[in-house]
């Protein structure tokens, strides 16, 4: 028999019962069709992290007070177990580092900011010039804050989109000039930044920057929560990284009670993170896929019992067990293979709307899944359709002719 | 003597119902030769068509020897007693046994398709035998759109198609009215008259008549045979 030939009796043989045939494919398209929509998804989110990181700054080193992971033995950890703070004066011994370009301290808490009599809660951010570049932030209009020494406390804040909107709502005109009160302090507002729309965990619309001294005395404490480090190129991060471990311990007494991670570190997290996630919706996606392969198990089953007297027929004109098996598992896999296809426009034509939907997330389907899903399909189809198959090729031709359809 | 077609040696098939064994062929000794034109003739349940299943390839006898063309066929595995129904054992059914979602050519072609014979070839056999039993306008009809005459040569098309030695035919009038009756047994015996051997089983006795050799089956043996009477 000519596979032509099979492909084309399977054809016929599942066009002649019109209904059971479309209802299996339905299933397997949804399957398929799952499979590309939830990977789309997973994998859009993960963009989505991504970008967000990459838009913090580029070359970007996080300094932390405290070290998460163990380190070497070192006496001093002996006699005590407090962390070292983190102060202005390592902030500004890190410039001195030549894999660094641009170093900026922050310190970071919540006060209340009134203006224009009205009251709002806001997270103040302590810091200096150089925080603008680093984070590549945008000014609506003023300036920064200035380029002064960093233990001045000039009273002056930037605000953030958000925070500028709502204490400033009903004034016409611009906010700069004007009088801020936060916490006991007069500020002048000397600059009001782009609204950026988004930012990891800390949104630079709702903050206020004052400079770091300043929030130093309002806050009350010395230590910083993070200093923010540019290194000069993508290739001097990891420079870097040592350069500012080696300096820190030295203004540590030799004492390693930092945490130095670099943007690539974070980045890398989050992208497994976010991998795994979309692995787990493409697999929970797979058992539907699973579930139409019982499906079209179920299918050949009714046809084999259907056409039992065909398949008594077909013996008795020549048809080998072979013949028989391979005729069945052609139909299972025409069915699974046009329900493949069907999902795959039905699963592209979801993500184009999602996409459409939700422009901020880039819902393209992963080529991995698309293969993956296709795979599956066909395999499910073909792994259930061989039960079927082999049920008929064992038939016995004279007990098949002569039972009753 | 030439070798006969057909050489069945104290062939023995029962079958297993419940807990009593039917004896369906007890013993049966039966040569048929080429070109014979033959009626096989007795009452149900007589072991007819064991016979037919058997002589066509279908069953397995539990004893005793089957030649076939001079070859023994009991001992071959499923598959090359396949190829050999495909080339030589032509089957025609009482009730025609017509694939119903396929067209009238479609089903005659089915024989040509197992055997693998390339579409050309197919198409140009098909077109023959068509046109030879007078069904050329009939080729796309499916079956349902087709009288029961017209059915039955459609069968005995596809039955032909491979131009077997043997023809089996059960009941092949059972379904139709005497005058198509009387047409498909004219278009049968026409094939015998071209060297085709033809065993039928019927139970009318007005066609086992016309058959030159006629078999009578009683109780899983013959009864009579009219060969052996001459």
């Amino acid at each position: 028999m000519q596979t032509v030939d099979l492909f084309r009796f399977a054809r016929a043989a599942a066009l002649g019962y019109p209904l059971r045939s479309a209802l299996s494919v339905l299933a397997m398209a949804i399957g398929v069709a799952a499979v590309i929509v939830l990977t789309a998804l997973g994998d859009s989110a993960r963009q989505y992290v991504v970008n967000q990181f990459a838009s913090m700054g580029s070359n970007l080193i996080l300094v932390l007070p405290g070290r998460s992971a163990t380190g070497g033995f070192s006496p001093a950890t002996v006699i005590t177990k407090t962390p070292r703070d983190l102060t202005v004066d390592d902030a500004h011994a890190l410039r001195r580092s030549p894999a660094v370009r641009l170093v900026a301290p922050l310190v970071v808490g919540n006060s209340e900011a009134n203006a224009q009599g009205r009251t709002r809660p806001v997270l103040v951010a302590g810091t200096v010039t150089e925080m603008l570049a680093i984070r590549h932030y945008r000014l609506a209009e003023g300036h920064f804050l200035p380029e002064t020494d960093w233990q001045r406390a000039t009273p002056v804040a930037v605000l953030g989109a958000k925070v500028h909107g709502e204490l400033f709502a009903g004034l016409t005109g611009s906010a700069l000039g004007q009088w801020i009160q936060i916490g006991d302090r007069r500020l002048r507002v000397i600059g009001v930044l782009a609204p950026s729309g988004q930012g990891m965990g800390m949104n630079s619309d709702e903050l206020v920057f004052v400079p770091v001294s300043l929030a130093q005395s309002l806050f009350n404490t010395y230590s910083l929560f993070r200093i923010l480090v540019e290194a000069r190129r993508r290739a001097d991060i990891d420079a870097a990284k040592e350069q500012v471990t080696e300096i820190l311990k030295i203004r540590h007494r030799g004492e390693e009670d930092v945490t130095v991670i670099g943007q690539d570190a974070i980045l890398g997290t989050f992208d497994r993170l976010f991998k795994a996630l979309t692995l787990a919706v493409a697999g929970i996606a797979a058992i539907s896929l699973a579930v139409a392969g019982i499906l079209i198990m179920n299918v050949m089953l009714v046809a084999v019992a259907q056409r039992t007297q065909e398949i008594g027929l077909l013996k008795a004109l020549g048809a080998t067990a072979r013949h028989i098996r391979l005729a069945f598992l052609a139909e299972a896999a025409l069915l699974s293979s046009v329900g493949a296809l069907f999902g795959l426009a039905l699963g592209h034509g979801g993500a184009w709307i999602l996409r459409l939907s939700f422009p901020e997330f880039p819902t393209w389907p992963p080529d991995w899944a698309v293969i993956a899903g296709l795979v599956t399909a066909l395999s499910t189809g073909l792994l259930f359709g061989a039960l079927p198959a082999r049920k008929a090729a064992r038939l016995n031709p004279v007990e098949a002719l002569m039972r009753h359809a | 003597m030439p070798t006969p077609l057909i050489q069945l040696t104290a062939i023995e098939r029962s079958f297993h119902l419940g807990d009593s064994t039917v004896h369906a062929l007890q013993g049966l000794n039966l040569t048929i030769g080429r070109g014979e034109y033959c009626a096989v003739t007795g009452p149900s349940g007589s072991g007819k068509s064991t016979l037919m299943n058997l002589i066509g390839l279908l069953d397995r006898p539990d004893r005793g020897a089957y030649e076939f063309d001079g070859r023994a066929v009991t001992t071959l595995s499923d598959d090359e007693q396949a190829r050999l129904r495909s080339r030589q054992i032509g089957f025609v059914f009482q009730s025609f046994h017509l694939v119903p979602r396929l067209s009238a050519a479609d089903n005659i072609a089915l024989p040509l398709i197992l055997a693998g014979i390339p579409a050309p070839e197919r198409a140009e056999r098909v077109a023959q035998a068509l046109a030879s039993l007078g069904l050329a306008d009939r080729a796309r009809h499916r079956p349902d759109q087709l009288s029961g005459g017209q059915r039955q040569r459609v069968a005995i098309a596809r039955a032909t198609i491979m131009q077997p030695a043997l023809l089996l035919a059960d009941e092949p009038t059972g379904n139709l009215d005497r005058a198509t009756g009387e047409e498909v047994s004219r278009l049968l015996e026409g094939l015998h008259a071209n060297g085709m051997t033809l065993i039928i089983v019927t139970h009318d006795p007005h066609m086992a008549r016309r058959a030159p050799r006629q078999l009578a089956m009683e109780d899983g043996l013959l009864r009579s045979d009219s060969a052996g009477a001459r």
